[in-house]
């Protein structure tokens, strides 16, 4: 294994330039250090989405390797077709890459990811979620955390917005039996962007989930994105953790355990929740990790 | 180093110069993101150690890398592409030793 990527050996390219998105905005951060791990050489597929919105606008377009935009539902279908395309044409030397947000992922294009998974194309998947449709202005999708109010979930003086919890993504793609699959967070960037380099060396489809906060749709400061990805980190609603060779091993043990109310009340979609509330989110992370502790280093 | 660069808007005259097809030119940049910004960051050179952290957490890029030579050594610095800055602040909130200050004003 070569040697990890930090701030000082990552490639100063930068292919993912003068886009449209919001000022803050943790998906954009994703995208870039993936793209600058990757390089020039990867063929990027970008279904309909904010990533795919803010950086393709004719005649400007702000990536600087290839990209594509593909059908809402098909990202991992087209990473297919591209590889077999670039198979044919003797290509040698370079990635096809898939990034989607959480809806694109876990609701529209789910079941292209299971075909892609299931093929085992040599390609790599990258989810970026922001926990609701933010592009069409925060509709819930299958990410989206209970209790957050978005546009189709409203909070009011009975239902206090997402009634449902987290779809639990990573292992559902991790049941398949893929070669690699992992999570992240923007707000541990090295870490992503070792996962994104060692997805790139596994022969075989790799999954990386990146948790990317959305200033416009969690109602924080701009400022704060990655503070408030390494506080759903440090607070144990989101783990980092690695699916290689059929088994699940964790990166990292919660640091702030207790701070889940700071990072609940900091968020307006979070704000008419009630302390009650605040305990059945951490009744919920609780069981979560009981799970997930027998899970190895 | 690779990145995506600013040239004019090309401008269409001719029903022919319309371009065909869905596709276009990789890393071509017509508009600045200058105009979003409400808050300018401003880098202490002093201060700055060169660790890097702004540069590897900005969701725009525009921090670059900036290795000089003072009094005859060489020392790593970040500089800022106000062109296309927001001002989102994170740059603020990852230094750690204060060396990056926003200015409430747009430029």
């Amino acid at each position: 294994m070569s040697d990890r990527i930090n701030a000082r050996n990552i490639s100063d390219s930068e292919f993912f330039y003068g886009h449209k998105a919001c000022a803050g905005c943790g998906g954009s951060l994703a995208v870039r250090i993936a793209l600058k791990v990757l390089g020039e050489r990867t063929l990027l597929v970008e279904p309909a989405g904010c990533m795919s919105a803010v950086s393709f606008n004719y005649p400007q377009m702000s990536f600087a390797n290839n990209a594509i935009i593909s059908a809402f539902a098909g990202t991992a279908a087209v990473m297919t077709g591209l590889k077999v395309g670039a198979e044919a044409m003797g290509l040698k030397d370079y990635h096809v890459l898939g990034i989607a947000g959480d809806g694109g992922t876990a609701d529209i294009g789910i079941q292209a990811l299971s075909g892609l998974i299931d093929r085992n194309d040599d390609a790599i998947y990258i989810c970026y979620d922001n926990e609701a449709y933010m592009n069409t202005g925060i509709q819930k999708s299958g990410l989206t955390p209970f209790g957050a109010t978005t546009t189709t979930t409203p909070a009011g003086s009975r239902v206090k917005g997402n009634l449902r919890p987290k779809k639990n993504l990573f292992e559902i793609v991790a049941a398949h039996g893929i070669p690699y699959a992992a999570t992240a967070s923007v707000g541990y960037i090295e870490d992503f962007a070792n996962k994104v380099k060692r997805a790139s060396e596994v022969k075989g489809t790799s999954f990386i989930h990146v948790l990317a906060p959305c200033p416009t749709g969690w109602g924080v400061d701009t400022s704060e994105t990655v503070d408030i990805a390494r506080e759903i980190v440090d607070t144990g609603l989101w783990y980092l953790a690695e699916y290689y060779d059929g088994e699940f091993h964790l990166n990292m043990k919660p640091k702030a355990l207790e701070g889940v109310s700071h990072y609940i009340k900091r968020q307006k979609r979070f704000k008419h929740l009630s302390d009650e509330d605040i305990n059945t989110i951490i009744r919920e992370r609780d069981k979560t990790w009981e799970r997930i502790a027998k899970f190895g280093n | 180093m690779i990145k995506p660069s600013l040239e004019p808007r090309p401008v269409i005259r001719k029903l022919s110069e319309i371009p065909q097809g869905g596709s276009s030119k990789a890393g071509f940049l017509v508009d600045k993101n200058s105009g979003w910004r409400n808050r300018t960051p401003r880098v202490d050179v002093d201060k700055c150690v060169g660790c890097l952290q702004c540069y590897m957490y900005c969701p725009d890029g525009v921090i670059r890398k900036n290795v000089i030579e003072i009094d005859g050594k060489t020392v790593t610095k970040v500089d800022i592409d106000y062109d296309f800055c927001k001002g989102c602040g994170i740059c603020e909130k990852m230094c750690q030793i204060g060396a990056i200050s926003m200015e409430e004003k747009s430029e």
